[in-house]
């Protein structure tokens, strides 16, 4: 009668697969029925068969398996010989360039607004200075030549018939060791200080073309054919602006 | 290769013949291979990968005309389990020689034949054979029970002949 009840079960204890309690109770029971445990021996009995017959029964041939490895190491080979060295390298190169390239940039505003800082400070000096021109002249050809022999360089000054500019005078002014030029023009009650030096004075701490603020003075600078200029004073930014635009458009 | 040989052989055992099985292994491995994105990790790698085999098998010609060979019990390849019976037959299979077990499993229906490889050869869990024929596990343990009587029958008539 039990055995109705076991028989169901004897595939899955066979195969080890009962829940541990249900294999100690089916074990008991077995010893008790012959008849279940004649049934159970054939079941462990066609399984050991079964396996030793179709186990390893047919094994692939040696022409095979290479083809298989190939096509599978085929396609396989870009990502499993994916070299991580030249990868890791290059993003190291990159960072360390990004790296650079901040430290640089950041190195170049410092030097940058030190720059700009002295060129404010050499406005206030000559603003402040009892002498604050050494050569006195509102005419153009009377200034450009002045600076003949003085500075390793020449420039041109615009025509400022017509505008609300005034030049007063120049002098010989330094800044990064070289010498340089400073204008000094007046609008209405306003100084405006120009500076011009070489370009090569500055390397690449200047952008191309600037416009800003410097200790309240309004600040443009550009440069042409090899030289810098600087526009600094405290008249309105659109002053300096064509101040500036009269400047260029001389050279 | 993992599991090389076995898929093999359990290929050769299905379609019956060397240029079929290794057709089949080959499909195998690429399906594995381009599809492995599929595979979740954590699951069973060995159903993952003989669950392909053996829906390629279904589906090859080979596949499609031994599933149709359907033994007339199952339909009622449920939970319910036919009692063994304890005769003098059913220790036969205590001399089967490989010869006639092999003989048998090879007429044994595809559907038993391979539930009995995954069993015996394989040596898979109830769990694992589930997972690599789709089916429920009530279903494995039912289906196996008549697979093996299955070839038990088989054994028996391919004696006395």
């Amino acid at each position: 009668m039990a055995c109705g009840l076991w028989a169901g079960k004897l595939d899955a204890y066979v195969d080890g697969e009962l829940p541990p309690a249900d294999e100690r109770a089916l074990r008991e029971h077995l010893r008790g029925c012959a008849s279940c445990a004649a049934d159970s021996v054939a079941l462990l009995q066609a399984k050991r068969a079964v396996q030793a017959a179709a186990s390893k029964r047919f094994l692939p041939d040696a022409g095979f398996r290479a083809r298989i490895q190939k096509t599978l190491a085929t396609p396989r080979n870009p990502r499993r010989n994916f070299n991580w060295l030249p990868a890791l390298a290059a993003m190291a190169a990159a960072l360390l360039a990004v790296v650079a390239l901040s430290f640089a940039y950041n190195r170049n505003r410092v030097r940058e607004r030190q720059l700009m800082s002295e060129l404010a400070d050499l406005h206030v000096a000559t603003l402040a200075s009892a002498n604050p021109v050494d050569v006195v002249s509102s005419d153009r050809h009377t200034v450009k030549p002045w600076f003949q022999g003085k500075i390793p360089f020449t420039f041109n000054l615009p025509e400022l018939a017509g505008t609300p500019f005034v030049l007063v005078g120049a002098r010989i002014s330094y800044l990064n060791q070289t010498p340089g030029a400073e204008l000094i023009f007046r609008v209405r009650l306003h100084q405006i200080s120009v500076f011009i030096f070489q370009d090569r004075a500055f390397g690449t701490v200047l952008a191309r073309e600037r416009a800003g603020r410097e200790l309240s003075f309004n600040v443009q600078s550009w440069s042409r054919i090899g030289l810098r200029y600087f526009v600094i004073g405290d008249a309105s930014a659109d002053d300096l602006e064509k101040l500036a635009s009269l400047l260029k458009s001389s050279t | 290769m993992p599991l090389f040989d076995r898929l093999y052989n359990f290929a050769h055992w299905l379609a019956g013949n060397r240029e079929e099985a290794e057709d089949l292994v080959q499909e195998t491995f690429a399906k594995a291979l381009k599809g492995f994105s599929s595979f979740q990790p954590g699951t069973n790698f060995r159903a993952w990968i003989y669950r392909i085999l053996r829906n390629t098998f279904l589906t090859s010609r080979t596949g499609l005309k031994s599933a149709a060979t359907v033994p007339l019990d199952w339909e009622a390849d449920d939970d319910t389990l036919p009692a063994t019976q304890s005769t003098p037959e059913s220790i036969l299979l205590e001399r089967l020689d490989h010869q006639l077990a092999r003989q048998a499993l090879d007429q044994l229906p595809v559907h038993y034949r391979e539930i009995l490889l995954l069993c015996e050869v394989e040596e898979m869990s109830y769990q694992e054979i589930s997972a690599t024929l789709a089916i429920p596990a009530g279903t494995v343990m039912s289906r196996l029970s008549r697979a093996r009587r299955a070839l038990r029958d088989t054994a028996q008539k391919l004696q006395r002949s």
